[in-house]
């Protein structure tokens, strides 16, 4: 049991078993993945990888950091274009193509997760909630560290995945602005200076990039290693 | 000049590419071209004749050196003996402009950023007369929809949709960073505006016809977007 393992202070002990009670009736009878959201998941690997390769064309046309003139010092890859096996469109324009076509297709999948993830009620055992999680992904990640010998108790989810999933989306968000920057600096001019400006729009797409490849790296090593969860994914699990 | 050399290699294969990807599969080029057509209206949809471009300090200004210089012939267009500038189409007085006629009509300053569709940015401060001004001096027909430029680079062409043209940023320019344009920046008169992406600002200007249709352009018609508003 999750409340008996974690030795918190009594009061947040208290709350621990009050979120968890409710959390088993309100998803009695559900399956650990519902229809919906797999659909959304398994279209989101699609879209996911056609515009990270769409982009990565887009990037090849221009693969540095920075304004003419004044291209960022701290960025390792300039004038480094990514490897043609990870690009989608051939070039340029066919790039741009795919990457603002597809782009409809990713943000509707996005918001139609959304909309059920916040209206179903499974953000209460999937969303990343401090005061529930904080201690619970510490302890998991010392744990894969190898530092813990056994990992924290975990209910749904546990706290590093609820940390990751939860950050997933709202790196997912952040994509979606900072490219609506780049592709109108001028119509979305104020959006674009929430990023720095054009340049800065940039920076902060091509990191995010980054780190969805970090992101799916990791998912799929850990996800190997837990074939249960992958196939979760594909029949919707066992009911809750 | 290298950079524009290896640009224009880059561009001619890549433009043999797209032809062989259109062989390839033909529904992808299909969805493709559908979704191209849905974000053009979008583009279209998101563009206000009224927002303007933020103008930029001296502080901004890129190198000159550093600020890329593209054209499509192999070497840098010379300006033909007796060049003029011929404004006609559905207008009501067609006229034919000369440099001294230009500079002489209500100059305009602007130092904005520069986009271009392969993802760099630049300053530089254009200085020279707004589309709209020359608009109203021919009387543009009411059926008017694009406008057309023609140049002296090898036929290097393009057209716009008449709200970006008749934008207060969008200019022809005949100075550049305070000084006359450079030949490898369009002279001696070229399209600049703030609200489009490179490629649609024709340089080496000869040629400005008000239109009731579109009449594509030299990278619009081998698959680069048409409208390409930023």
């Amino acid at each position: 049991m999750y409340s008996n393992s974690i030795s918190a202070p009594q009061k947040g002990k208290t709350d621990l078993v009050i979120a968890r009670d409710s959390t088993i009736d309100e998803f009695a009878g559900r399956q650990q993945q519902p229809l919906l959201i797999r659909l959304c998941h398994w279209f989101n690997v699609m879209f996911l990888a056609v515009m990270a390769g769409s982009g990565l064309q887009i990037l090849t046309a221009y693969p540095a950091l920075g304004p003419r003139g004044e291209q960022y010092s701290w960025y390792p890859f300039q004038n480094v274009a990514p490897p043609s096996w990870l690009r989608i469109g051939g070039w340029l324009a066919g790039g741009r193509h795919w990457h603002f076509a597809i782009a409809w297709f990713f943000v509707t999948n996005g918001l139609i997760y959304l909309c059920n993830f916040f209206a179903s009620g499974e953000w209460r055992r999937r969303l990343f909630r401090p005061r529930r999680d904080a201690l619970n992904a510490v302890h998991q990640f010392v744990y894969y560290l190898g530092i813990r010998k056994s990992p924290p108790p975990e209910d749904f989810y546990n706290g590093l995945q609820r940390l990751s999933y939860s950050g997933v989306l709202l790196l997912g968000v952040l994509m979606v602005l900072s490219g609506l920057a780049i592709y109108k600096p001028v119509q979305l001019h104020l959006l674009t200076l929430v990023f720095g400006g054009y340049d800065g729009a940039r920076v902060v797409h091509l990191v995010g990039l980054c780190l969805f490849g970090i992101f799916v790296l990791i998912h799929l090593v850990l996800v190997s290693s837990h074939p249960r969860a992958l196939l979760a994914m594909i029949t919707g699990g066992r009911s809750g | 000049m290298a950079d524009q050399i290896s640009r224009r290699k880059f561009l001619s294969a890549a433009a043999a590419m797209s032809l062989l990807a259109g062989c390839e599969s033909r529904p992808a080029t299909h969805f493709l071209g559908l979704m191209q057509r849905w974000n053009e209206r979008v583009e279209k949809a998101m563009f206000s004749p009224h927002r303007l471009a933020p103008e930029l300090p001296p502080s901004a200004t890129t190198p000159e050196s550093a600020f890329p210089a593209y054209y499509i012939s192999d070497s840098i267009p010379v300006t033909p003996a007796n060049w003029t500038l011929k404004v006609g189409g559905l207008v009501r007085q067609p006229i034919i402009l000369t440099l001294a006629k230009m500079q002489k009509m209500p100059r305009t300053d602007m130092r904005v950023q520069h986009h271009c569709v392969e993802g760099w940015s630049a300053v530089a401060s254009w200085h020279g007369v707004r589309l709209s001004e020359v608009a109203k001096m021919v009387g543009v027909d009411p059926r008017v929809r694009f406008v057309e430029f023609k140049s002296f680079d090898s036929d290097y062409w393009s057209s716009w949709d008449l709200g970006s043209a008749m934008h207060p940023q969008t200019l022809l320019a005949y100075g550049f960073n305070n000084g006359p344009l450079y030949a490898e920046h369009g002279a001696p008169l070229r399209l600049y505006s703030a609200v489009k992406l490179g490629y649609k600002m024709v340089k080496y200007l000869t040629e400005i016809n008000f239109l009731p249709n579109q009449t594509g352009g030299y990278w619009e018609n081998q698959g680069y977007e048409w409208f390409a508003g930023v």
